[in-house]
This record gives structure tokens, C-alpha cells and sequence, in this order.
């Protein structure tokens, strides 16, 4: 029959091969649920049903839309094609100023209103993510 | 002017004397008795070049010599002088001409410590080092070239992006640096001991060093990005499980990896392969690091803007890396057939295994992670982010064992064992379990999973605490290390359970009151500083108990660039750090305000700096 040390060696591939689908399956399993889309503005427009899923509007922010109460702000995302009304109640980064690039992260209440409950940071004034460069069509 | 030709000339002739190094080395390979003094010599004069090209960059920095492409980008007559030091590899040309600077230094450094080993094997070790540093040579004259200049020169340049212009993230790009470049060392000499056969004991006691140096300038470069991002970004938290934070930790995970399995090897000539491409592994993944972050690809809130021709060229010479490192794996590798059979099961080694499972499966996580959203984008150009539960609810189950193989296995003895003093290690469980219990208990924070999380924490903290008395310094290295990991996991776990946030929008002389917590924004100053106008609040928090906090954030207002940033006001005490920073909306009067109250910050830094220091000492402890 076989030896010992051919037994172990199978032994241990086989706890291998295991351990890896195991893994990759739990992966993949978690990716599908934590995944966070994207979505410009004219995207949600031609959604067919809406989602609770956690989701991220990109665009610019409209002139003169940003409006601060003590407890929220609300603005408008644009691509210039559609828009959508923002209500967010969190912390504001820097960088964000009516006519600038945005990225919102959080809840379609409906297909004209988003709850945001993240509104990304940039770094850099030039910088412009690259989903928003697209949802504007390079604008 | 003058600085700049200098600079790029150097970098030609430093380019030159590659080749005149590799022709030397190739000549000398066979009949190499002791190492030729002109190689040695050749090496010497490319590390002055390229340190004369990077201070002949750092100069032109300091004397804001605007004819310089790069200076005028990056730099303004009116930033402090500290600032436009940093300013040298603030920016993508002069961080890679840094990556060149030190990727020189090293192999020279190597060339000069490493006296025990074969002539052939410090030669091959040099070639695939050269291979890496013509790569970054030609990288750097033909697509990022920090010398090229304007004509007419510019009166002013364009200035430093502000957020930049902080102590923290001016050191943190070189202490990065050494330890992902340090990796290169390990990565040229793994495939030089491969093709020598000489993969070994011996190889390991030699090659630990270098693994250790990395290491440690990897951590402590790590922990001075994430402080850097707590006070300055002003989001309170110190990791996003951003994209550009994850390829800073895939390399520290493999070479942690790869520090423990070289221990191993030292010990027993086992796990050869292993080691081998976890060297590989380490500085691709380093090699990756620098192009997800300089290509522009990431889609992450740290991007700087930058320009997508140059990814093409490290992703091809990345992969030319790799093709070089397979074949020489495949070709010269022959593993060990005995391997198997020194191995026994309840040992040292096992342990380390299993944790080493642990971190490659940690790894994948934060790999697959981190390259998902780019592969759906290219596959179906659907944009996806993957936020941090992913990682959490991947990664937090899988470090219980994990927590608890690393409180036994360094109990085990090499070869094979038997658990000794069961008693003790069983009592510290039941306590450890019993007092995160109750801890939770009183903080109404209880879940099964925190308290088993905890528990195996406490474990390992009183088991590594309980060994500082016996043991006597036989390990203490790895102790100190193991202890602040530790005590790392602990502050997270507290850190996360216990913060809390208020975020408001504040007038002045408002308040915001909810039963816990009064906010009083008392008042703001304007301030004139050199090159920004600071706008500085005033406000008093009172707590549940009573006890009223005076806190100031500023708003910077730079001129050059026009940016707005936040400096976040924290008040750091042992047990919780207090942090406020406000920011301004165009034409609003209402300001936004953030506090928040973090428990056990400050030990979040203190642990890593006690891991690291587990890993300084170890390098000195034979010295001792």
C-alpha cells in the first residue's frame, strides 16, 4: 500500500485545497453583500426598482443649492443631465464647495431624493474621482 | 538652472554605471575569488551620484529655483524651509528619485555588511538589484523626470498641497521608503541564495537582519501615515481600509509572514519555498504599492492627481519582475525532500504555520479587496467601493485563533513538545474570558463575539505579560512584540466599542446641548500667518460629570494653493482623547462641527511603537 509519508502529503493537500475554496467561497460570499455601488445621477434616474442597498452618488454639487440647517445639509447633486436632492446630517470635508466634484455615500429615499450618510474627502483641488469625471462625460 | 543639469546628468551617469556594473559582475562571475574592488568601487560611485541628483533636487527645493518643473509644482517662496525639504518627496518625481536613493544605499550597504558569504552569491545579489535599479533609472529619465525645466522661469511656483504641509507627513514618505525598498534587498539576494542552491540556515541568520530592518521601518512608517490621517483628515479614525492604506499593509502582512518563517528556517531547514516566495512576494506587493498609488488606478479618498502613463510602465516592469523571479524559482529551486520528515506536529513550527495561514489568508482578504473594484471596472465598467464591513466581517472572526495561537505557540518548544505547565496557561483562559465579561458586562456592550474576541486578547496579553517575569530575557524581542500586538488589538477593540460622535452645525454662541454632552462655540479669531489666515474657534465642553473641556480647531486658509483645510483640536489624556475639528461651507454661517471621544488612542501608538521596538531589539540582541 501507500507509505506514510505519500498518506501525509495528501493528507495535507487535501487540507489545503479545502482551506483555499473554503476561503475563496467566504470571500466572494462577503464581497457580494458589502459591495457599494456607484451610480450618477441620470443612472438612478432609469433604475427600475429601487434598492436598500447602500449606494454612491457622484457629480457636481449645483450653484447656490447648498442650504445648512443646524442639523443637516441639503444640496443637489448634478451631471448636468439630471439631479438629485441631497440630505446629509455628518461631518463635511474640506473640499466640499458648490461647483466642485462630490461623492455621496448612502440611501435612495427615492428616485429624486438620497440620503447621504458619508460625503467623501478629496485631497487634492484637481483631483476629480474617476467615476464622477465619467458620470459628467468629461465635461 | 545649474542644480537641475547637474541633477539630471548624475542620474545619466548613475544609469551608466549600472551597466558598467552588471558588465563587471558578468566578467567576474566565474573565476570570483574575492569581490572585484571595481565593483565595489562602481557601486560606491552610483550611490554619490544618485545622492548628489537627489540633493542637487532637495537644493533646488530649498532655493525655490522655479525654473525646475517640479520645484514650480510643488513649491512657494513663502512656505517654511522644513517644509520645502519635505517638499522633495512630497511629489511623485522626487518620492521615486528617494525610492532610487535608498534602493542604492541598500545594496551598497549589503555589499559592505555581508562578509561570511560566498563572492558568487554577493554578485548575483547585486546583478538582480541592478536589474531593479535600471528599471527605476529609466522610469525616472524617461516619465517622470524631477529635472525638467520651464522656460521662462515663473516668479512664483504653485506651492505645496497644505494637508501635506504637516511634521508627521514629512517623515512618513522616507520611513515608508526604507521599509518597502528594504524589501528589494531581501527580494534580490532569496533569488541569488535560490539560484546558488544555498537556501539554508546559514542564509537565514544572514538574510534575518535585513528582514528585521524592513520590517521595523515599515511599521513605524504605517503607524506615522495612520497618525498623520487621525489628526490631519479630520474623520477621527486612524484606518479607512482605504485602498492606498491596504497596500501599505499587503507587503507589512507578507513580511511579517516572512519574519516568521525565516525564524523557522534558521532553526530547522524547513519551509524553503515558502520563504522564498514569500521574499518575492513582499516586494512585488511593495512594487504594487507604489504603482496602484502613483497610476492614478485606485479610486481612493487619499488620491493625489496624477497621470496614467506612468502606470503602464511600472505595471510592465512589474510583471517583467515577476516573470524573472517565477523562472528562477522554477528553474533553480529544488525543494527538500526530507522536508516533510523533520516536521512534527504539537511544535513551535506548527504554530507559526498556522498563524502564517492566518496572515496569507488576512492578505487575501485585503488583496482581493483592494483589486475587485479595479478588475469589475475593466471587466464590466460597473464602479464599486468595498467598505470596511467587508474587511471587518472577514477579519475579525479569523483573529481569535489567531490571538490564540500566538499566546501558546511561542510556549511550545521547536522540534517536538508537549504543552508544559497546562495548569497555568487553562487558569490565565478562564480569567482572561472571565474579565472581559465582565467589562463588557458594566460598559452593556456584550455580544458573543466581543467577548470571545476580547477574551483571547486578554489572553495573550496576560500570558506575554506573565513571561516578562519568568522567562528571564530569553525571548524578550519577541515578548515585547508579541505583548504590544496585543495590547494593539485590545485599544482597537475598546477604541471601536466605546467612541462616541457628535456632529452638529453651530452658529456662533450657540449650543448644542443632548443630555451627555453641552457644546458652547464661544468664538472665533482671525490670525495672519505666513503663507495661510487661520480662523480659530473657541468651545467648552461640559461632560455628564460636569467637568468643561476648553477646545480651539482651526480652519487654514492657504494662499498658495487656494485650499481650505481643518486642523483638528485633541486634548490626549492616558485613557481617552478628546477630538473637535470644524469645518466652513462658502457664503453659510453656520459651522460644522465634529467631537468626538476616542478611549485608549493613545495606546493605539504606543502598542505599535512597542511591536516595533520587539523588532529594533532583536536586531541588536546579539550585539548585546
Amino acid at each position: 500500500m501507500y507509505g506514510r509519508k505519500v498518506k501525509l502529503r495528501f493528507l495535507f493537500i487535501l487540507l489545503i485545497l479545502t482551506t483555499l475554496i473554503l476561503t475563496v467561497f467566504l470571500i466572494l460570499k462577503s464581497l457580494e453583500e458589502n459591495v457599494v455601488y456607484f451610480q450618477s445621477p441620470s443612472e438612478i434616474k432609469e433604475i427600475s426598482e429601487l434598492d436598500k442597498k447602500k449606494i454612491r452618488v457622484g457629480g457636481m454639487v449645483k450653484k447656490s443649492s447648498i442650504f445648512i440647517t443646524s442639523n443637516e445639509v441639503k444640496f443637489i447633486i448634478t451631471d448636468f443631465k439630471n439631479e438629485i436632492n441631497v440630505t446629509y446630517s455628518g461631518a463635511i470635508p474640506n473640499l466640499f464647495e458648490e461647483g466642485k466634484g462630490v461623492v455621496a455615500e448612502g440611501f435612495l429615499k427615492d428616485r429624486n431624493f438620497f440620503s447621504a450618510t458619508k460625503i467623501l474627502a478629496k485631497h487634492d483641488e484637481n483631483y476629480m474621482p474617476p467615476e464622477v469625471k465619467e458620470a459628467l462625460g468629461n465635461k | 538652472m545649474l542644480l537641475s543639469i547637474i541633477g539630471h546628468y548624475s542620474l545619466i551617469l548613475g544609469l551608466f554605471f549600472s551597466l558598467v556594473i552588471i558588465f563587471l559582475s558578468i566578467k567576474n562571475f566565474k573565476n570570483s575569488e574575492y569581490l572585484n574592488t571595481k565593483i565595489l568601487f562602481s557601486s560606491f560611485f552610483q550611490l554619490i551620484l544618485v545622492s548628489l541628483s537627489f540633493l542637487c533636487l532637495v537644493f533646488s527645493f530649498v532655493f525655490s529655483d522655479f525654473s525646475n518643473e517640479t520645484v514650480f509644482n510643488n513649491s512657494h517662496t513663502t512656505k517654511p524651509l522644513f517644509y520645502k525639504i519635505s517638499g522633495t518627496w512630497g511629489n511623485h518625481e522626487g518620492s521615486l528619485l528617494l525610492w532610487l536613493l535608498v534602493l542604492t544605499l541598500f545594496i551598497f550597504l549589503f555589499l559592505i555588511k555581508t562578509k561570511k558569504q560566498p563572492v558568487k552569491y554577493k554578485i548575483l545579489t547585486l546583478l538582480f538589484q541592478q536589474i531593479i535599479i535600471i528599471g527605476f533609472f529609466v522610469f525616472l529619465i524617461q516619465t517622470s523626470n524631477p529635472f525638467n525645466y520651464i522656460y521662462p522661469t515663473p516668479d512664483e511656483g504653485l506651492g505645496l498641497n497644505p494637508i501635506l504641509q504637516d511634521p508627521a507627513l514629512a517623515i512618513h514618505p522616507p520611513i515608508l521608503y526604507l521599509g518597502y525598498v528594504g524589501s528589494s534587498i531581501i527580494f534580490s539576494s532569496a533569488l541569488a541564495a535560490t539560484c546558488l542552491n544555498m537556501i539554508s540556515k546559514k542564509w537565514a541568520s544572514h538574510i534575518k537582519k535585513w528582514v528585521l530592518i524592513s520590517w521595523v521601518f515599515l511599521t513605524l512608517g504605517i503607524m506615522l501615515g495612520s497618525i498623520w490621517a487621525y489628526y490631519e483628515l479630520g474623520w477621527g479614525g486612524f484606518w479607512f481600509w482605504d485602498p492606498v492604506e491596504n497596500v501599505s499593509l499587503m507587503p507589512w502582512l507578507a513580511l511579517t509572514t516572512l519574519l516568521h518563517c525565516i525564524l523557522v528556517l534558521e532553526k530547522k531547514q524547513v519551509l524553503t519555498s515558502w520563504v522564498i516566495i514569500l521574499s518575492i512576494s513582499t516586494f512585488t506587493l511593495s512594487m504594487c504599492g507604489t504603482f496602484l498609488v502613483r497610476s492614478g488606478i485606485l479610486n481612493s479618498v487619499h488620491t493625489f492627481a496624477n497621470d496614467p502613463g506612468r502606470g503602464l510602465f511600472i505595471l510592465v516592469f512589474l510583471f517583467s519582475l515577476i516573470l524573472i523571479s517565477l523562472f528562477v524559482f522554477f528553474f533553480f529551486h529544488k525543494s527538500n525532500q526530507n522536508e516533510l520528515n523533520n516536521f512534527s506536529w504539537l511544535s513551535k513550527e506548527t504554530s507559526i504555520i498556522i498563524n502564517n495561514w492566518f496572515m496569507m489568508y488576512f492578505l487575501s482578504v485585503v488583496l482581493i479587496g483592494t483589486v475587485y473594484p479595479i478588475f469589475l471596472d475593466v471587466l464590466s465598467s460597473q464602479k464599486i467601493s468595498v467598505g470596511p464591513p467587508f474587511y471587518h466581517k472577514l477579519i475579525v472572526p479569523f483573529l481569535i485563533p489567531f490571538l490564540l495561537a500566538m499566546a501558546i505557540g511561542p510556549k511550545l518548544k521547536w522540534v517536538k513538545s508537549n504543552l508544559e505547565d497546562k495548569f497555568s496557561l487553562i487558569i490565565l483562559l478562564i480569567i482572561s474570558v472571565l474579565i472581559s465579561f465582565f467589562i463588557l458586562k458594566i460598559f452593556e456592550a456584550n455580544f458573543l463575539i466581543n467577548t470571545i474576541l476580547i477574551s483571547s486578547a486578554t489572553y495573550l496579553f496576560f500570558i506575554t505579560l506573565r513571561d516578562f517575569f519568568i522567562k528571564q530575557f530569553s525571548n524578550i524581542s519577541q515578548n515585547i512584540a508579541h505583548f504590544g500586538f496585543s495590547l494593539l488589538i485590545l485599544s482597537i477593540l475598546f477604541n471601536s466599542l466605546f467612541s462616541s460622535e457628535i456632529i452638529t452645525n453651530l452658529k456662533v454662541g450657540e449650543t448644542f446641548d443632548d443630555s451627555k454632552t453641552k457644546i458652547f462655540f464661544k468664538s472665533i479669531k482671525q490670525k495672519e500667518e505666513k503663507n495661510f489666515k487661520s480662523i480659530i474657534a473657541n468651545f467648552n465642553i461640559e461632560n455628564s460629570m460636569g467637568i468643561i473641556e476648553n477646545l480651539s480647531p482651526e480652519l487654514r486658509i492657504y494662499n498658495q494653493p487656494n485650499i481650505v483645510t481643518s486642523e483638528a483640536d485633541i486634548k490626549t489624556t492616558m485613557m481617552s482623547d478628546k477630538f473637535i475639528v470644524i469645518n466652513v461651507v462658502q457664503n453659510q454661517d453656520y459651522f460644522n462641527v465634529r467631537y468626538q471621544v476616542k478611549p485608549f488612542m493613545l495606546w493605539i501608538w504606543l502598542s505599535v511603537l512597542l511591536i516595533s521596538f520587539g523588532g529594533l531589539l532583536s536586531l541588536f540582541k546579539k550585539k548585546l
